[in-house]
């Protein structure tokens, strides 16, 4: 018997005024594995995943996770079903400290973010500590965020993406703009977190060696449409891959 | 013409370019080369005075730019051309073209709609069409002309051929040859290595925004390790 | 039938005067990004100068045609050498600062006007050759309005052909959609922005001369015309000239006729409902674009140092004990005094909540506080409850409106959001002042006394004093909740907080109902205090004095709120005995504060206080 998908995409189109960004894509991850999504600028990557995660509206197309449909569902209401993100440009809470980043989303995920009269100092408080761990940035948990070196956000950024323990996680290119030998680390580390609980991980990224280090599978995107998926090996001696994405050269 | 030295940039917070070095000699055209998020677009917005350099010096012809206002750097002899393009989508072509025009410099050569009419023809047409129902190649036309328009010596191109269709992107390769013979030095980044290798004399690969590589263009297509190496061919 | 053509016309008259201010506002926030609330003064202000100019002029009947061509150009100067002492060193601040700002510049023309010109009310002299009425169908038509129709569409036609036909023109059209390309392609901003300031300074001065002759002049004209003007721009678009052609058309003629048509209450009620409902449809307005420069991280209010004042615990039990002890020993004028600035912190820290921790910038929140009084004096006027009972429900009914106002509030965001909150307050505010039977009008309600047990000042103080402990403890721990650091993480990053399972539109709601609540027992302690509810408590300048309140005592921390009340109270108090243009001191206050410490002073001595301890270990 085949084990049923963790998250299924069904023929997914999205257009932004005459442009078409994603144009019936389809793809289905398995529970468990780390995947990369890559493809020139414009390619529709990150409006991919977006569509998936609800910041944007499909034209087209369902997406199912765990069978249930969560295309139409706001933002937030997906990540109560399981599925968390990381944003292209670094997104965390900046005039809040390092803990209360995390302790922010826990309590969300406790469904307590409504509560007006507890103090949230102690709430959730090992629990954060515990995420923040997990990353290394215990030492940093009373510094207020802004003063965060640009890796340590990336650090953290992570671990607030853990609060809910999701059960796939979309990472849309975590490495950007972060020293080359501090990107391996990072993402090794993301990997790491992910196979101890079998999470399935989403992952755009555009340095090559960060992809073919974490990547079980990799999926080319061109134009909107996915033009390849396959193992690593098998993506990169793709004559159309190459043509295409990995320069052109003809 | 152009001297860039040691250039370090941030966007945010993140370190984006590293101790980037890079010349350019008067007409020549020099292809920037590297993979998405190398910083390329960086570096041509750090040269602009888009994005201050944190670190490092720009001359161009002797003089030091470093860090000037967008608009100082462009009367200096400086054109840029976006990635995205950013054609005024309420203005038409006339108008964009109007928005770059300049009164100064360059004398006898001296750009005007007419002269740009020329050198784009498929723009005539559409003088009075409104920029944002323009398609991506005639945007492509029309960016690099409104930025004639202000006479510049150095003309910085990011992504020229981005998001054209193969038979734009060689009308497009045409057309830098054709502003080349002009006379005007230009810097592009591409990451289309066959069109940068019809265009372009010298070329530098950048990763993860530090120059790997410098070198002809031709010495380039000919050395298939440091293709594969940096550019993955 | 005659008539309604009339009266057509005379809308149309009035739509002209609105497209002049309008257009010159539009173009200003399309290439700045700035909304200028000081836009009316300098209406107000080539108005009186005109009328002076007509009469200081040696020039007989002329004259008056050379004072309004005289005195636009003499505001113009003014508002070119505002912008470039002021408004270009904050055109990277946010959007509250520029706002402030601009509104500091609304308080000292104000009172410059009253110096120069009193404060009585003044009429403009008839235009010579232009004076009297033609018969139009059998109706009576003012000569000078037909001439104004006339010249209405010129003007529009020049400005087309200025904005489409100039190179000028057509870098303010190209710098109002992307003012970083033009810069890369060679146009200095800098001097751009000026011209397009004095052009539409300009174009206000030029309405403000031409209505001389046709209305009083008064020293209120800056409010009244900035408030229909802002309602114009936003129904035609902020930033397009022709939407505001098309919202001053609509205006002025829905005006002529709801005159007619519509009952007294609704006179002016209803624009703001028009206002409200095109937001509600179309956030951007008919002929605008949504904004797509994406805001900054705080959005449109800034993020300063976060609010993490640990103040001593000896100063908080210091500040209780004076609070306490002290009023018994004062004279009752002052006990009055405290029990107002109790009113007003409530008011402020109320307002704190929504802006500093919420990051919405709330332009009406004077609605809250007006009702939470109207509430009190209704309830015991018409309801007839006893006052205790009505002190402790008033605040119910100002949190009813505010999540009703809210609901449509938070679907908006930055400028747009506080346009709306604006609007809504003053339909609050035009209901409050034209439904006679019901509120009194602009007369009030009189008699609003506390009931004979709490009838002394320290009483009445004592009152207040535990009323306003409990609002602002209340407001102090659902700062500290979960709710409120989820309401200030939704500040820092909306995107990420809606992918941490946050309904953004649900919290920022809850946040409008608790902020009203405690604005609302404000505005009732205030009420009994000064034992009369007037519609003022609902208008805009009281709107601006709360966040003058808070921004003074700096917007991230909940205690500035009540030092920003205490403090406003008290210069207010101060200065009125020495000088009676407070409003001009203010405004050069507010000014100070905005270039100078934009953190507020609580902000400033806490950055001081931490790096002190730093410093010491």
């Amino acid at each position: 018997m085949v084990e049923t998908p963790l998250l299924e995409v069904r023929d997914v189109w999205k257009a932004f005024g005459g442009v078409q960004a994603v144009a019936g894509v389809s793809l289905t991850l398995p529970r468990g594995e780390v995947r990369a999504l890559i493809g020139p600028n414009g390619a529709g990557k990150t409006t991919l995943l977006n569509l998936l995660t609800g910041q944007l509206a499909c034209d087209g197309g369902v997406v199912l996770f765990k069978r249930e449909r969560i295309s139409g569902l706001p933002p937030e209401r997906i990540w109560r079903r399981g599925i968390s993100r990381t944003f292209q440009v670094t997104a965390t809470f900046a005039s809040l400290t390092v803990l209360e980043n995390v302790q922010v989303a826990i309590l969300s995920h406790q469904g307590r973010s409504r509560d007006l009269f507890s103090r949230t100092g102690r709430l959730a408080r090992e629990a954060a500590l515990d995420f923040l761990k997990r990353v290394g940035l215990e030492d940093q948990a009373e510094n207020v965020c802004a003063s965060l070196s640009f890796g340590d956000l990336k650090r953290l950024e992570l671990a607030i993406a853990l609060a809910n323990e999701p059960e796939l996680l979309v990472l849309d290119e975590p490495t950007a703009g972060m020293a080359p030998q501090e990107r391996m680390d990072l993402m090794a580390l993301a990997v790491t977190i992910v196979r101890d609980r079998a999470v399935s991980v989403l992952f755009t990224e555009h340095d090559m060696d960060v992809v073919f280090a974490a990547a079980e599978r990799i999926m080319v995107l061109h134009q909107g449409r996915v033009i390849a998926e396959g193992t690593p090996r098998a993506v990169r001696d793709d004559p159309q891959v190459q043509a295409i994405y990995l320069g052109g050269l003809g | 013409m152009l001297d860039v030295t040691d250039l370090d940039a941030y966007y945010g917070l993140s370190h984006i370019l590293f101790g980037v070095c890079l010349r350019a000699s008067r007409g020549e055209v020099v292809a920037l080369l590297g993979r998405n998020g190398a910083g390329k677009s960086t570096t041509l917005k750090a040269i602009m005075g888009l994005v201050p350099p944190a670190r490092g010096r720009v001359i161009f012809r002797g003089e030091d730019i470093t860090g000037k206002a967008p608009h100082v750097v462009c009367r200096k002899g400086i054109g840029f051309v976006p990635e995205d393009r950013r054609i005024f989508p309420d203005l038409t072509v006339w108008e964009n073209l109007e928005v770059g025009r300049s009164a100064e410099g360059n004398g006898e050569r001296r750009w005007t709609a007419e002269r740009a009419f020329e050198l784009f023809p498929a723009l005539k047409e559409l003088a009075r069409r409104r920029g944002d129902s323009l398609s991506g190649g005639e945007q492509q036309m029309l960016a690099i002309a409104r930025t004639l328009m202000g006479n510049p010596d150095l003309l910085l191109l990011d992504e020229p051929s981005e998001g054209l269709a193969p038979l734009v992107v060689r009308v497009m390769a045409e057309h830098i040859l054709g502003l080349k013979r002009a006379g005007i030095t230009i810097l592009l980044s591409e990451q289309n290595l066959q069109f940068a290798t019809r265009v372009s004399d010298r070329a530098y690969i950048l990763e993860k925004g530090r120059i790997q590589y410098e070198g002809g263009m031709a010495e380039l297509c000919a050395d298939a390790e440091v293709r594969r190496r940096y550019l993955m061919v | 039938m005659a008539l309604l053509i009339v009266q057509l016309l005379t809308g149309l008259a009035n739509a002209m005067f609105l497209f002049l201010v309008a257009s010159g506002l539009s173009l200003i926030f399309g290439v700045t990004r700035i909304v200028n609330f000081a836009h009316g003064s300098f209406y107000m202000l080539a108005a009186y100068l005109a009328s002076t100019l007509v009469t200081a002029l040696p020039l007989g009947p002329s004259s008056f045609y050379a004072a309004v061509i005289l005195a636009p150009l003499g505001v113009a100067l003014l508002g070119g050498l505002i912008e470039v002492c002021l408004l270009r060193r904050i055109y990277r601040a946010p959007a509250l600062y520029q706002l402030l700002l601009t509104f500091a510049v609304v308080l000292v023309i104000g009172d410059a006007v009253k110096f120069f010109w009193g404060t009585e009310n003044r009429t403009g002299p008839s235009p010579p050759g232009l004076s009297g009425s033609v018969p139009i169908l059998g109706q009576l038509f003012p000569t000078y309005d037909l001439a104004i129709l006339l010249l209405g569409p010129l003007f529009a036609l020049s400005l087309w052909a200025m904005l489409h036909r100039t190179r000028w023109g057509i870098l303010i059209r190209a710098a109002t959609s992307d003012r970083e390309m033009v810069g890369a392609l060679g146009v200095n901003q800098t001097w751009l922005f000026t011209g397009v300031f004095v052009l539409g300074t300009w174009l206000a001065g030029l309405a403000g001369a031409l209505q001389m002759p046709r209305v009083a002049l008064t020293t209120v004209m800056d409010s009244t015309v900035i408030v229909e003007t802002f309602v114009v721009v936003v129904i035609g678009g902020m930033g397009s000239a022709f939407g505001a052609l098309l919202g001053a058309v609509l205006i002025g003629v829905l005006q002529a006729f709801g005159i007619l048509w519509l009952p007294r209450e609704f006179h002016l009620a209803i624009v703001f409902i028009l206002m409200a409902a095109v937001l509600i449809l179309r956030p951007w307005g008919l002929l605008g674009r949504p904004e797509a420069e994406t805001l900054p991280p705080g959005g449109a209010v800034g993020l300063g140092a976060g609010g993490r004042l640990r103040a001593p615990g000896w100063v908080w039990a210091g500040v209780l004990l004076m609070a306490v002890a002290l009023p018994p020993l004062l004279p009752a004028y002052y006990v009055w005094v405290l029990v107002e600035i109790l009113a007003l912190a409530l008011f402020a820290a109320s307002l704190q909540l929504l802006v500093g921790t919420g990051g919405m910038l709330s332009f009406g929140h004077a609605a809250y506080f007006g009702l939470g009084a109207y509430g009190a004096a209704l309830l015991m006027k018409r309801a007839a409850l006893p006052m205790p009972a009505a002190f402790a429900l008033a605040p119910l009914v100002a949190a009813a409106a505010a999540l009703l106002f809210g609901a449509f509030c938070v679907r908006l965001s930055g400028v747009y959001f506080a346009m709306l909150t604006l609007a809504f307050a003053q339909i609050a505010f035009a209901i409050v002042h034209q439904w006679y039977d019901f509120t009194g009008g602009d007369n009030g309600i009189l008699g609003v006394w506390p009931s004979a047990s709490l009838a002394t000042p320290v009483r009445y103080y004592t009152l207040a004093l535990l009323a306003a402990a409990v609002g602002l403890g209340f407001l102090w721990r659902v700062t500290g909740s979960p709710f409120g650091y989820t309401l200030r993480a939704a500040r820092d990053h909306p995107r990420r907080c809606q992918a941490i399972g946050v309904n953004l539109r649900a919290h920022r709601l809850l946040a409008f109902g608790v902020a009203g609540l405690c604005a609302g027992l404000g505005g009732a302690i205030f009420a009994f205090s000064k034992g009369s509810v007037f519609p003022d408590y609902l208008s805009m300048p009281m709107s601006v004095q709360s966040l003058v309140m808070v921004l003074i005592g700096g917007i991230h921390a909940l205690a500035g709120a009540s030092v920003g009340a205490a403090v406003y109270k008290l210069l207010d108090i101060v200065i009125t005995k020495y000088t009676g243009y407070w409003q001009a001191v203010l405004g050069g206050v507010l000014a100070c504060l905005v270039v100078a410490f934009p953190h507020g002073l609580v902000g400033f001595v806490q950055a001081r206080w931490t790096r002190m301890r730093t410093s010491l270990g």
